[in-house]
């Protein structure tokens, strides 16, 4: 529909970042027909087309936009929490471009339709890539495994049953081994859930606040019989969070024995300790739960490392009614596709990570992962970016994210970085 | 100007100034917790409830000092005793006391607890005592009231009154709490009644074993402050204290217990065990008590052991304590308002 061309954009005097290349220097990137079709020092305000719009970037970070690799959204069926519309509004003002949906919803997306459904919302409110995984059990249930070729034909980029591991063994295992027909990417809750029925993690702070706790043993357990089944069956499998110091370094002797083994975190479990659930703050109450200091210490070393593979937000929206109850009756999980950039960006100005290792982590790797486009600037590749100042002060201000819901444990949280622009597939979908 | 009109015109005769000098006294709007009490404080509120004790042993057991004032006794989980007994305290120290009991059911109807706040703010409440099945719901609530709200237990979390009226027991009984070794023996993972009292005899200068099988016991609860015993037998040793709690039927069966039998053979208090203590130990139960399940009965009804019956006595007289003390402000602003009109 849209018949008027965009014009050329130029955004030039920038600080370019592509994790493909390991490129971190001076330049700009030139956008026409939605591509990127010259990326250097070359392109500047005296040879872009005199038809393009020029964005003066003054040495601020261009780099491939963020791939999120775990956003519920509520739709269908808690359009109340987060529409697709209203989640890809977040994700544009977040420096995001594709998000990689979870089939949480209601009904659940475990059917040809409903992928095909969510793969193909195009349209003027859809403002960034949209990416679905489909359930790895029908309804959830962690029972029957879904139809895995035809959902991956349908545009099913993963398979996982969200927030449920599949905890039966002999369920994985089959879903593991058909998937390997397909080279399929099951993506697993790692907690063992007759473990996890608690609200928090178990230790000194739950014990105070007379809290139901988990152990960090429950994550644990999950993952290394999980590890085995892979072994056993050579299916490709990918931990959505891991977040004890047990659990990576398990992960870390899978990894060296070459097994198809992938794991990712959230920023709240390296930004954040279980202290963050204070006097039962519930936005602070997340699946699973928030963990010692030792282990957000392990967390930011795995990373460092390398051993974890990509950042994500777990972006999980929920309505205040969720949230305002006691402690135990209220719902798991945080928004976070607006947080996503700046609390990572804490890795670099901690001095942990460069700033082409954060940006690595949250496009490249993802795209590696997902066999997704994006990831890189280069030309010819989509032209999905975000231009951000990387050491502006901004205080979290949750009454100010674009998202439905504002359940996010970072407000009023001090942090550097902030999303000047983002286009997706040479359309500007947000700007500062 | 008009505030010269002050406390000496007025006609209440009620004593607003605490007794025990400058600087004593309890200045938090509600009691919500034992955990962040000083030993000031406690002392202050256990000093309080003493003379109210003596007062509930007369005849005429009524004062007027909260006249025209409406406490609210809002149970969301059942209750007998602790409710009677907040009842009673309201009610000799002259106020209004309305019964609220609104089991999980009404809950399912569709209103909140916040809902519920909100409504019964509206009808301008003095005091709300709460109780609930969930921790951390009675703070919850107290965000939402103007009132002062007394935690009558949440969920596993705390009962401050009950620790308050078992640390009163206690000091009339033995004259102090300090240097005194407590065993608090059950299931203290599900027990609110523990954390509380843990929390008030460590704040005291109390030394607190708890005495319970693993499973029983909450993740790190040694960093509560208290030694860790799993032989019963081991853990009463040369106490002075011996404070049994009570076990929930629904956690007798299955996955922490094996069996009623198994515990009360382990963690049952009969003379056996009970003997390891000091020779005047005293034994003391929150009530209600199982007999056969975490006491033996001849050990429960031993009058010159047992401080049960006691314990009920100071529950009222803590509680009137709490209701005096949280309602101070609010009863001095009302002179000075009063005595200005």
């Amino acid at each position: 529909m849209s018949s008027v061309p965009a014009r050329p954009l130029a955004l030039i005097n920038a600080r370019l970042i592509d994790p493909t290349l390991g490129y971190d220097g001076p330049g700009g990137v030139l956008i026409a027909d939605g591509r990127m079709v010259a990326v250097g020092p070359q392109v500047t305000a005296a040879t872009a087309p005199a038809t393009a719009r020029i964005v003066e970037c003054a040495g601020k970070v261009v780099a491939p936009g963020l791939i999120d690799s775990r956003v519920f959204i509520g739709e269908p069926g808690f359009e109340h929490k987060e529409t697709l519309a209203s989640a890809s509004q977040a994700a544009a003002a977040g420096g995001v471009t594709t998000i990689v949906t979870m089939p949480n919803t209601k009904p659940a997306v475990d059917s040809v339709s409903l992928v095909e459904y969510i793969a193909r919302r195009r349209g003027d409110d859809i403002l960034v890539n949209v990416a679905p995984m489909a359930a790895a059990t029908k309804n959830l249930d962690g029972q029957e495994m879904t139809e895995i070729g035809l959902l991956s034909a349908a545009g099913a980029v993963a398979f996982t049953d969200g927030h449920n591991a599949v905890a039966n063994a002999n369920v994985l295992w089959k879903i593991l081994r058909y998937g390997r027909m397909f080279d399929a990417l099951v993506v697993q809750h790692a907690e063992e859930p007759s473990l996890s029925k608690g609200v928090m993690n178990a230790g000194e702070l739950a014990t105070r606040l007379g809290l139901s706790s988990n152990s960090p043993y429950a994550e644990l357990l999950q993952i290394e019989r999980d590890i085995r089944v892979v072994e056993a069956t050579g299916g490709r499998l990918h931990f959505a969070q891991v977040t004890t110091a047990k659990a990576l370094d398990v992960i870390r002797a899978a990894k060296a024995a070459g097994l198809p083994i992938t794991c990712g975190v959230t920023p709240p479990y390296f930004a954040l300790n279980e202290l963050a659930v204070g006097d039962y703050r519930t936005f602070a109450k997340l699946s699973p739960p928030l963990r010692a200091e030792q282990d957000r210490l392990a967390v930011v070393a795995a990373l460092q490392e390398g051993l974890i593979d990509v950042i994500a937000s777990g972006h999980d929206p929920q309505d205040p009614e969720s949230k305002r109850l006691p402690f135990a009756q209220a719902e798991f999980g945080a928004v976070g596709l607006e947080t996503l950039l700046p609390v990572s960006l804490e890795l670099y100005h901690n001095g942990h990570l460069s700033l082409l290792q954060v940006i690595d982590l949250l496009t490249r790797r993802p795209a590696h992962l997902f066999r997704l486009p994006g990831g890189r600037l280069a030309v010819d590749a989509p032209a999905d970016l975000v231009v951000f100042d990387v050491d502006v002060a901004v205080r979290i201000d949750a009454d100010k994210l674009k998202s439905k819901s504002k359940n996010t444990p970072f407000d009023g949280h001090p942090t550097q970085g902030q999303v000047m622009m983002t286009v997706v597939g040479g359309r500007v979908v947000y700007e500062a | 100007m008009a505030l010269m009109a002050s406390t000496h015109g007025s006609p209440t005769p009620a004593p607003i100034s605490p007794p025990g000098g400058e600087g004593r006294g309890f200045f938090h709007k509600h009691l919500l917790g034992i955990e962040g009490l000083n030993p000031l404080e406690i002392g202050y509120l256990l000093d309080i409830a003493d003379s109210y004790v003596e007062q509930n042993r007369r005849a005429n057991k009524k004062k007027s000092l909260l006249k025209g004032m409406t406490l609210i006794n809002l149970f969301f989980e059942t209750s007998t005793r602790t409710r009677t007994s907040f009842e009673l305290a309201g009610k000799r120290l002259g106020c209004d006391v309305i019964n609220m009991q609104t089991d999980a059911s009404s809950i399912k109807k569709g209103e909140t607890l916040l809902d519920t706040a909100i409504t019964l703010n509206a009808m301008h409440p003095d005091i709300l005592v709460v109780r609930h099945s969930e921790s951390g719901a009675v703070k919850l609530l107290s965000e939402k009231v103007d009132g002062c709200v007394i935690n009558a237990g949440d969920g596993r979390h705390e009962h401050p009154t009950q620790a308050l009226l078992d640390a009163l027991t206690i000091r009339r009984r033995k004259g102090r709490i300090e240097g005194l070794t407590v065993a608090i023996c059950g299931d203290i993972l599900h027990s609110r009644v523990a954390r509380s009292n843990i929390h008030l005899l460590t704040t005291m200068g109390a030394r607190v074993r708890v005495v319970a099988p693993p499973t029983l016991l909450p993740a790190a609860v040694e960093r509560l402050g208290v030694e860790v015993f799993h032989d019963m037998r081991r853990g009463l040793e040369n106490c002075d204290i011996v404070m049994m709690l009570r076990l929930q039927q629904e956690r007798m069966r299955g996955s922490y217990l094996p069996s009623v039998r198994e515990f009360f053979h382990f963690y049952g208090l009969d003379h056996a065990k009970l003997s390891a203590a000091k020779p005047d130990a005293l034994i003391m139960h929150p009530g209600p008590m199982n007999r056969g399940v975490e006491i033996d009965t001849v050990v429960a009804d031993d009058i010159h052991r047992s401080a049960i019956q006691e314990q009920v006595e100071m529950g009222v007289a803590v509680r009137m304590a709490c209701l005096d003390v949280l309602t101070r402000k609010a009863r001095e602003t009302e002179l000075k308002n009063g005595g200005a009109a």
